[in-house]
Formats: structure tokens, C-alpha cells, sequence
């Protein structure tokens, strides 16, 4: 990977304000919570934007390949373009922060984050999601002793050693990917009979001799005391058992929203996705949301900007309607 | 050839723009074996270049005994970031914040936040951890593993150099994973950020401030 340079991000934003009953709360910063922040912005909304840390799942994407008008730009890079275009507009930032709740009060809702609470006249939602869990023995016990969700964190640890990918989406062969200039020797373990991520990707992995793709398989168990010695890999179809020694396990068998945010308040579907029309209106009147927290099929980092526009087009109508 | 762009420079430039008391990057290289020594005096000369208030000293790690002592360094390359603490800089505070290996990708805003956080004077810490790490008498090393690519690590780094800052027998240093493979090898560091305290206590991620410093009052 290239050297860069990172520097923080905290020149213009002014501080958030518990005093004060803002136009529209925006929970998260990804792309659809930036991309609603610049649309409620440019409408003049007073807004709040609150999230544990600027720029959502993209800054754990290594390359980006299919955003339109780059034909390649980095996660990082571009989570850097889209904060300096809400950096342009007055928004107030929290950032930082631990778990919050959504509460919805007479003709207000409230954002309780612990010891602070904010209030605004709208919400728009848009959490995204976290990785999700394989849910097998050792997996906990060995997290951060060979056990990781973040490749592009922890890939440069593997060098010249033997790694499993877990998954086969393109979050596991993005990983898969960032793994080649390290690993030694990648396995990708896929539960389904194919490899679900993009054709490209996969023309790189296969290019690179490194990798042995299982299909038809779960693993079972994740070996180790100290460190990760080696997993179990069981095939679907033969139940065929297969022992392999190995260093590292990298998991990416997708990801769970962060609808926590509104639990109990909001319909959601039987993934715990908000429920949306195609207007990103909630069950609630006032509560809007976007982006990967939502029910809307494709995960896509330009489907969660367009979702965040219209979020927030959304919110600013409702908003004239109660003025 | 220069590390930092010029948008780079530009950004860094207006940063360092509010530092008040001089400070000073405290380099250790040697001519053989360390692969990124150059690229450590670049970007100290470098930053240097951005603000009139940051002046930097270098040393050769086998030859400069007597400093490589003071700052106990033991790897190279390794920065130390000392601070003026009155304004017509007669004295200087070494705070034991160190930076052990290149600084740079995400690691590059937990340097730029100590060389501010040393030249302005404040920690940013609540008052509720400040008190407690008041209660701190003994030595506390923490010593925080990183890889440049990993947006979780400056918020632990950052964190242990508010510690040290606060209190003077508690020193932080980041290590740049990759770097120092040996090392990284010796701790089990198999994911990052991981945190060793005093050799004793480890822990992988960056924790919030009140858990964080529950770990070294445990200490």
C-alpha cells in the first residue's frame, strides 16, 4: 500500500448543543448520513449529525471501483472527499460517541447519548450496519490472537503467514485482496456453492497463486490456546471433515444493521432493518432513514448516497409541513 | 524526496497554526539496518519546514549514548516529543510520548495531535481522569502496537498520550506493527490496536477513556 499522510479531521464543524431544538438529528456518517447532512445543509436546516466515528464502513474499504466518477479511489480517500464537502456547511458535529437512543416525545424526538441529550424536530437515520458473527467455538476466545473482522487493519501482521477468509462476498475477497501483498498462502471458505463477489475481484485473487478456494463449506471450529493454530472445515454436501493449519482467520460473512439506535420504535423486518418507503419515510411521521440500516436490497455505497438525499429532501418537506 | 504533499503540507500548515509553546521532535537513526531512518529525518525536517514553534534534534542511536539513554530508546526509528513549558522556552518537559517508527497513514494525526496537545498544554482529558490518574506513584509503560492502516489505532495512541502527558511516570509509545515484526512477534500481536501495560496487561481495541484508564490504574 502507498504511504499517505491522515490528517484529523476537525477544522470547521462547530460543537453540538443541548440547549437548542434542532431543524434534523442525523444518526451516522457514512455515505448516506454525509450525503443527508449536505442536502439538509443546503436547505438551510439547522443540523446535528452524531456518530461514533466520521465515515461509516467505506473507510474500511481498501479500493472502490464502481462509484461513479472514480474509476478507482480508496475507501479512506473518498470518506475524505465527502467529509470536506459537509465540512463546507454550518452542521454541528458529535462525534465519538458510545451507544445512543432515539426517543420520540410531544412534537420532538430526543437523541439520549449517556450522561447528554439532544433534541431536534426530525431524525433521519442512517447507522449502517457491523460485521456480523460466525458464531463458532473459538471465535471469541481468539479474537485479537489471530481472529480479526478488519483486514485492512490487521493484513500487514500476516506477513508470510497461512490465512483463511471466511465468506464470499466482495467483503471477503476485498479482504482476500488486501491480504495478497502479505499472506503466504490465502484459503476462502465459502458456505455456498459459488463465490458471490464481483467477477474482477476474483480474476486479481486467482491471479495472484496464493489462493485455494473450498466451496460448499462452513467452518466449525477455530483451533487454538495462545494463538490460532488451525480451523475445521466441513463440507455441506459430503460432510467431508478437512483439518488446516493455519495463523489467521479473517471473517466477513456480512453484516447486522445498527438499528438499536431505534429499537422499539421503528417497524423493521426480520434482519432488524428499518422498514422505508420509497420515500425513506419510517413507521413514525418525522423519522426518516437511509443507507444499510434500511430494508432496501442493494448495500452499495451510491444507492446509500442517493438514499440520503432523498432522506433528507424527505425530512426537509415534512419540516415545511409542521412549520 | 519529500514525503508530504503539498496539500498535505497546506492542511498541516493551518493545524500547526495555533501552537503556542516551542516544541521539539527528538529523532533517533542510525546509518545501517533501519530501512525507514531516512524517511524519519525527512518528515521531522519536514514538519519543522510547517511551523516556526516545532525545531527538531537528531541523534545517531549508537553513537549518542547519553540521549538514547534520557529518552530510553531502545529501537530506532524512534521519535521523543518534548515541550517548552514557558513561553521563552529557558526549560523543557519531556513528557514520555514516543512514536516508534514512521508515523504516517492514519498514525500521522495521533503525531500531529501530540506535537499540539504538547505545544498548547492541555490534554483534553476529563477532570474525573485527571484526578484519578493523579492517584498514580509508580512507573506505568504503555506501549500501544499499530498498523498504518488501521483507523481504530490513533484513538488508543492518542489516549495513552494524554495519560503520559497527565502524569509523569506514565510514558506511551506507539509501535508501527510492521515495523518491528520482532516485537510485534513477542507480544502475540495479531490485531491492532493492542495495548501492553507495564508488561503485564494486554488487550486488543481502543477503549474509551473511563475503561481505558481502569486497565492502568490496574496496573
Amino acid at each position: 500500500m502507498d504511504i499517505f499522510f491522515e490528517v484529523p479531521k476537525d477544522v470547521k464543524i462547530t460543537s453540538p448543543s443541548t440547549d437548542k431544538l434542532y431543524d434534523v438529528i442525523i444518526a451516522g456518517s457514512g455515505p448516506a448520513g454525509m450525503t443527508a447532512s449536505v442536502y439538509c445543509s443546503r436547505k438551510k436546516l439547522d443540523t446535528l449529525l452524531i456518530t461514533k466515528d466520521v465515515g461509516g464502513q467505506v473507510v474500511w474499504t481498501s479500493g472502490i471501483e464502481n462509484y461513479m466518477g472514480y474509476q478507482y479511489i480508496t475507501g479512506r480517500d473518498l470518506s475524505e472527499k465527502f467529509y470536506q464537502q459537509i465540512e463546507q456547511f454550518p452542521i454541528s458535529l458529535l462525534k465519538d460517541v458510545g451507544p445512543c437512543h432515539l426517543e420520540k416525545l410531544e412534537n420532538k424526538f430526543a437523541v439520549n447519548c449517556g450522561e447528554k441529550k439532544y433534541y431536534s424536530k426530525s431524525v433521519i437515520v442512517a447507522t449502517g450496519k457491523r460485521n456480523r458473527e460466525l458464531g463458532v467455538n473459538g471465535e471469541k476466545e481468539l479474537l485479537g490472537r489471530g481472529v480479526t473482522y478488519c483486514s485492512v487493519c490487521d493484513a500487514p501482521l500476516f506477513k508470510d503467514k497461512i490465512v483463511a477468509i471466511i465468506g464470499g462476498g466482495n467483503s471477503a475477497l476485498t479482504a482476500a485482496i488486501d491480504l495478497i501483498s502479505y499472506a503466504s498462502k490465502i484459503f476462502i471458505i465459502n458456505i455456498l456453492d459459488n463465490l458471490q463477489g464481483d467477477e474482477v475481484f476474483l480474476d486479481k485473487i486467482k491471479n495472484s497463486n496464493k489462493a485455494e478456494i473450498i466451496l460448499s463449506s462452513e467452518v466449525s471450529k477455530i483451533k487454538g490456546t495462545e494463538k490460532v493454530e488451525g480451523i475445521t472445515v466441513k463440507n455441506r454436501k459430503t460432510s467431508q471433515i478437512r483439518e488446516i493449519e493455519l495463523d489467521g482467520v479473517f471473517i466477513e460473512v456480512g453484516l447486522m444493521p445498527n438499528s438499536e439506535f431505534a429499537n422499539n420504535l421503528l417497524n423493521m423486518n426480520d434482519q432488524k432493518e428499518i422498514v422505508v418507503d420509497c420515500n425513506c419515510k419510517t413507521s413514525i411521521d418525522g423519522i426518516f432513514a437511509c443507507g444499510d440500516v434500511t430494508a432496501v436490497l442493494d448495500k452499495q455505497i451510491i444507492i446509500a448516497c442517493g438514499e440520503g438525499a432523498k432522506a433528507a429532501l424527505s425530512a426537509y418537506r415534512y419540516l415545511l409541513g409542521i412549520k | 524526496m519529500p514525503l508530504l504533499d503539498d496539500k498535505v503540507k497546506e492542511s498541516v500548515k493551518t493545524l500547526l497554526s495555533v501552537l503556542t509553546r516551542n516544541v521539539k521532535l527528538i529523532v533517533f537513526t542510525q546509518e545501517k539496518e533501519c530501512s525507514t531512518c531516512m524517511d524519519a529525518i525527512v518528515l521531522a525536517e519536514e514538519m519543522a519546514a510547517l511551523s516556526g514553534k516545532i525545531s527538531i534534534e537528531k541523534y545517531d542511536f549508537g553513537i549518542d549514548k547519553n540521549k538514547t539513554d534520557q529518552f530510553k530508546i531502545d529501537k530506532v526509528p524512534s521519535f521523543a516529543i518534548i515541550g517548552a513549558t514557558d513561553s521563552s522556552s529557558s526549560q523543557w518537559k519531556d513528557y514520555g510520548i514516543k512514536f516508534s517508527g514512521i508515523p504516517a497513514g492514519y498514525e500521522f494525526t495521533s503525531f500531529l495531535n501530540a506535537i499540539k496537545m504538547v505545544s498548547l498544554g492541555n490534554s483534553e482529558l476529563s477532570q474525573k481522569t485527571k484526578d484519578a490518574l493523579k492517584t498514580i506513584n509508580k512507573p506505568i509503560n504503555i506501549k500501544i502496537f499499530v498498523t498504518l492502516t488501521c483507523p481504530y489505532c490513533p484513538t488508543a495512541v492518542m489516549l495513552a498520550n494524554r495519560f503520559a502527558f497527565e502524569n509523569d511516570l506514565i510514558s506511551a509509545e506507539m509501535i508501527e506493527s510492521a515495523e518491528f515484526t520482532d516485537l510485534a512477534k513477542k507480544y502475540n500481536v495479531y490485531g491492532v490496536p493492542k495495548i501492553v501495560i507495564n508488561e503485564n496487561i494486554q488487550f486488543e481495541g481502543a477503549l474509551p477513556e473511563d475503561l481505558f484508564l481502569a486497565k492502568i490504574l490496574s496496573a
